[in-house]
């Protein structure tokens, strides 16, 4: 049964559901279904965590390796973030080289922490110009019940702040069994995403799957605070329906809003 | 407010590079087009409305459209290796999905239209030079469109809202640094088919980079009609 696509007749009953504010599962259009984390999944990653965001689970691991910087950032360590769709978490993933979402999972959530200013890159330099430390994040669903960037944008930060650096040793080799310092986080900045999804005329935060294939565009947006105030990282529109200006104008107005929901909702689960 | 704002290249704040916008440049495509934001130049061709093959991916409901954008290897000052990279495929969804809004593809069922775009020289703004050209390409094309796309870069450096960044304004670091905002819109509505972005933005700021891009989307227009127009004479 789930592997089938969705039905015309779940979508047009979505979609009236969403034009009267309602949903399967009795949420309001904006709410976010509970968070759960579990941190250390992986006592071999620097940094591990499980998000949970109702049925859709992410698992993101961090490791740190040694890299050479890139030329046009000769003092600054380096991100890479990327995404893998395990065919263990959906029966809409295949095995074979990343699509579009994979490739977009692993990009959006770079986006979203590298231009917050969270990781200070200067400070991950070892020798400037030749070697620096290079942060790995890794981003695997476990199970894809919709809304998995939001989830995982929430994972690899808070994997991030788990993470402890490995020592150096003065021959240059890297012992990964002695952890100690925290990355260079800039403690303030806490990005978060938030995807609206369209169908019709109503907008949906954090869909379940069933909810997610129904609509028929996305705008995701990376936010967090800087110097006290809310600045927008990243975003990306996905899908062939439009966003009017209006309907653009009024998720700014959502979105602090949302923000600070979440930023509370997090800390709560400490 | 941004009047004393100085651009590196002494453009005002709300001012687009000079435009160029050619329609036809590959005979062998069903429409093609060339459009360039000064420096940066993109071409882009049309093949189709064209049955879909494998028949498997055909779709009885349905015309599909499918988008490929990349940099030609030379495009850039460190040669691209050749090749999709994860940026040009995620360019080539997002600008396809940017163009679709315009077309109505349920008119054709079972078919593909493809439209290719490449970049000949690349200053910023490719992608949104890109989106103008195949947005021509696929009136050349004859294709029945809503509206035409109209596509362009609003940045922000520092505080000061600008539009259509040149490479050197996107590496801007002091104060808040630099912000590229590319978006795509039907010309003629308040609708808009392409947002990314990347760098730091007042939520509430946001509003003004709605506007500008209104704004200049008008002059994207005017230069894109008018190529369509020559074209349509020079046939003649």
């Amino acid at each position: 049964m789930t592997n089938m696509d969705l039905s015309n007749l779940t979508k047009e009953y979505i979609l009236k559901m969403f034009s009267m504010g309602k949903r399967f599962d009795g949420r309001d259009l904006l709410d976010f279904r509970n968070i759960e984390l579990v941190y250390d999944i992986s006592n071999k990653a620097e940094g591990s965590i499980s998000v949970k965001v109702g049925k859709t689970e992410v698992v993101v691991g961090v490791k740190l390796g040694i890299g050479e910087p890139y030329p046009d950032s000769p003092d600054k360590g380096n991100l890479m973030c990327t995404g893998e769709l395990l065919p263990i978490a959906s029966p809409r993933y295949e095995f074979g080289p990343p699509g579009f979402k994979a490739i977009e999972l692993g990009r959006l959530v770079d986006r979203a922490i590298r231009e917050s200013g969270m990781i200070e890159f200067k400070k991950l330099v070892i020798t400037p110009g030749e070697k620096v430390w290079t942060i790995y994040v890794d981003i695997y669903p476990l199970n894809d019940d919709g809304n998995l960037l939001d989830a995982a944008t929430i994972a690899t930060v808070l994997a991030l702040k788990n993470a402890k650096m490995p020592l150096l040793n003065e021959d240059g080799s890297i012992d990964y069994d002695k952890r100690k310092d925290s990355l260079p986080l800039s403690k303030e900045t806490n990005p978060l995403s938030f995807s609206f999804f369209k169908l019709g005329d109503a907008i949906v935060l954090d869909p379940t799957r069933e909810e997610e294939e129904a609509c028929d565009s996305r705008v995701t947006w990376g936010m967090s605070k800087w110097n006290g105030e809310y600045m927008i990282n990243s975003c990306q529109k996905i899908g062939a329906e439009v966003f009017s200006g209006e309907e653009i104008e009024k998720m700014m107005e959502i979105l602090p809003k949302k923000y600070e929901e979440m930023s509370r909702k997090i800390k709560s689960l400490h | 407010m941004t009047k004393e704002f100085k651009r590196t290249d002494g453009r005002k704040p709300g001012e687009i590079r000079k435009m160029s916008a050619k329609i036809g440049v590959v005979p062998n495509a069903d429409g093609s087009a060339l459009f360039a934001f000064g420096k940066t130049v993109a071409i882009a061709a049309v093949y189709g409305p064209r049955k879909l093959h494998p028949q498997h991916m055909q779709d009885p409901s349905t015309g599909i459209l499918r988008c490929n954008y990349d940099l030609l290897s030379f495009s850039v000052d460190d040669r691209k290796k050749p090749g999709p990279s994860r940026r040009s495929q995620e360019i080539s969804k997002v600008a396809g999905w940017a163009l679709e809004s315009a077309i109505d593809l349920k008119s054709f069922p079972n078919t593909v239209i493809d439209v290719q775009i490449y970049i000949l020289q690349a200053d910023a703004g490719t992608r949104t030079a890109g989106i103008n050209a195949a947005s021509m390409a696929l009136a050349h094309a004859g294709i029945p469109m809503k509206d035409l796309v109209v596509s362009v870069a609003i940045g922000k450096q520092d505080k000061h809202i600008v539009a259509d960044l040149t490479k050197e304004e996107e590496d801007y670091e002091e104060g808040e640094g630099a912000t590229d905002f590319p978006v795509a819109k039907l010309a003629n509505s308040d609708n808009f088919t392409l947002l990314q972005m990347d760098g730091k933005i007042q939520p509430e700021r946001v509003k003004e980079i709605l506007e500008l891009s209104t704004k200049v989307g008008k002059e994207i227009y005017e230069a894109q009609k008018k190529a369509l127009k020559e074209a349509i004479c020079e046939d003649d």
